[in-house]
């Protein structure tokens, strides 16, 4: 199992899709939530945060995304500096945030038209549906979110997100709110949509066995916490690359080599490290 | 499904009942005494001598709350023929109606016109809101009856100032409810507007305004009764046509039936028009 120790302050010297150069947030000047965050993303990869709640994992989305500004550092993407929303960023939202007055065909197509705005309602229309069968909806594409189930939202909130087929993929504790079952069968769909596509994607998460299914890498994060030499901020100490075979399933996951190895790793980072950077 | 069946028809029979024991009230309360009652007891010279000082005992009851026949009778005739003209006196009811809900229509149309946007703008702006704040909540309170003279001083003709008192009266509760309205729309919609870079025009048109759109109608609603209990009060005052005018007109002629009717139909129309409103809110409502 390789792990790569993150080093505060020097960021990874690859010409990544995306590159975050000592990022730092403080709503309290002396006690930031977070300093010197650094990595960065290729092409292609799955990266996963994990870390306990309130270390910032979703601001630093946020600030990835553009919907928040950190109060250090600098994030770029393909070279120029990140400023502001983009649709080179798509974000799929904890909560599906999926308008309620617009069925699902007519959320996405609100999305593709925001992206192509030149295409014909027959274009529309095909890309939207084609979108919609990726994840499974297509007998429901007609009806209002208040006439789905959760699993059923976040899918096409996921749809909404891919068909826009932006750079880089934000997804912020996409499964958190639905049942085990369900994670479950969206997390195959997830990944052989990202296997077909080629997507970027950066991903919070909680759920350890879904790190370890889904990541290239795995970038572990402590939270700010006092200690016997004062305040140390919260920051990413460990960046594990995950050694697993890239064709992976959920079922046979567990029996593959050097995934105990890997999930034990985490779990004692969590349980005992996580707390202090 | 049949259980609410049941439950409206239940209901629809408690209010016959309420309803047959209102009219049986009435009946009860207006029954006359006979002729005969009335002069019993009184000499001829008395009798005589009540009718030169006007008060005619045997004479039918002409004065006093009407009956129940009296009330029908009056109903039936206005209803058989409400569109007659006879000149500025002696207009049908629909006629008069058809005055007063011009009026409305004009002054609450335009105070959809002046609300809606403005009240976008303030939801849109904390500064804007807080510097109207208080030019609104002096401005609401003031009664329509009270707009009147300035209204007349001002714009001089008495059907103007009319739609200007419904104006001034119904443009409250749209502005504000419009400005919540749009101050409230959930920041993760306008997180997705901006990831997907869309314009601040699209944005308000395609997010906002959806979104916002179930208040923005009960704002409407009740600015609608609003309105329509405004142009009864002023057209008292004001007089010439419309609905309340008619009301007043049959009041100074003592005929309390056409009152009594015309009460009635404020209330029915009243109803009507929120009935309307509420059917353009239900399409605007949305489940989240």
């Amino acid at each position: 199992m390789a792990v790569q120790d993150a080093v505060p302050g020097i960021a990874k010297p690859a010409d990544g899709l995306l590159k975050v150069e000592k990022l730092g947030k403080a709503y309290a000047a002396a006690r930031p939530v977070f300093a010197d965050v650094s990595f960065s993303l290729d092409r292609g990869e799955f990266v996963c945060i994990i870390g306990h709640s309130g270390c910032g994992k979703t601001t630093i989305l946020n600030v990835l995304a553009g919907l928040d500004t950190a109060s250090a550092g600098n994030v770029f993407m393909d070279g120029r500096e990140v400023l502001g929303p983009s649709l080179d960023r798509g974000v799929v939202f904890q909560s599906h945030a999926l308008m309620p007055w617009l069925t699902v065909r007519q959320n996405i197509a609100f999305a593709v038209k925001s992206r192509w705005p030149d295409w014909s309602a027959g274009e529309i229309t095909l890309h939207v549906e084609k979108f919609v069968a990726l994840v499974g909806l297509s007998h429901a594409i007609d009806k209002k979110p208040s006439q789905l189930s959760g699993g059923m939202k976040q899918r096409v909130g996921i749809a909404r997100a891919f068909s826009i087929q932006p750079k880089m993929l934000l997804l912020d504790e996409p499964f958190g709110a639905l049942d085990a079952l369900t994670r479950g069968t969206i997390q195959d769909e997830l990944m052989g949509i990202v296997r077909e596509t080629q997507q970027t994607v950066f991903m919070i998460t909680h759920d350890v066995d879904e790190a370890i299914l889904l990541s290239d890498r795995i970038l572990l994060m402590t939270n700010g916490a006092e200690t016997a030499s004062g305040y140390k901020p919260g920051g990413i100490t460990e960046v594990v690359v995950n050694p697993l075979p890239r064709q992976r399933t959920r079922a046979t996951l567990h029996h593959l080599e050097g995934y105990y190895e890997l999930r034990n790793h985490i779990v004692d980072f969590l349980v005992s490290r996580a707390k202090v950077h | 499904m049949n259980e609410s069946r049941t439950l409206n028809f239940r209901a629809a029979i408690v209010s016959v009942v309420i309803l047959l024991v209102f009219l049986g009230g009435w009946y009860a309360a207006t029954s006359a005494p006979g002729k005969a009652g009335a002069t019993a007891g009184m000499t001829a010279e008395q009798i005589e001598y009540a009718r030169m000082m006007g008060k005619d005992p045997g004479a039918e009851k002409a004065t006093g709350f009407p009956t129940l026949g009296q009330m029908g009778k009056t109903v039936w005739h206005h209803l058989q023929n409400p569109f007659y003209d006879n000149g500025p006196n002696d207009k049908g009811v629909a006629i008069q109606l058809g005055y007063s809900l011009l009026r409305v229509a004009l002054g609450f149309g335009l105070a959809c016109l002046v609300a809606i946007p403005l009240g976008f703008v303030v939801g849109m702006s904390p500064l804007l809101r807080r510097a109207l704040d208080p030019f609104i909540q002096v401005l609401k309170p003031i009664s329509p009856l009270a707009w009147m003279p300035l209204a007349l001083y001002t714009i001089k003709d008495s059907s103007v100032s009319g739609i200007f008192v419904i104006f001034i009266c119904s443009v409250w509760p749209m502005l504000v409810n419009t400005a919540f309205g749009v101050s409230a729309v959930k920041k993760d919609w306008l997180n997705v507007a901006a990831t997907l870079e869309v314009s601040p025009l699209r944005k308000a048109w395609q997010v906002i305004l959806p979104a916002a759109a179930p208040t923005i109608l009960t704002g409407m609603r009740i600015s609608m009764g609003i309105a329509w209990l405004v142009i009864v009060a002023a057209e008292m005052l004001v007089g010439g046509t419309g609905i309340g005018y008619f009301v007043w007109n049959e009041w100074n002629n003592l005929s309390l039936t056409n009152v009594i009717f015309a009460v009635l139909v404020i209330g029915v129309v009243g109803m009507l028009l929120d009935m309307v409103l509420g059917q353009l809110q239900k399409m605007v409502t949305y489940v989240d």
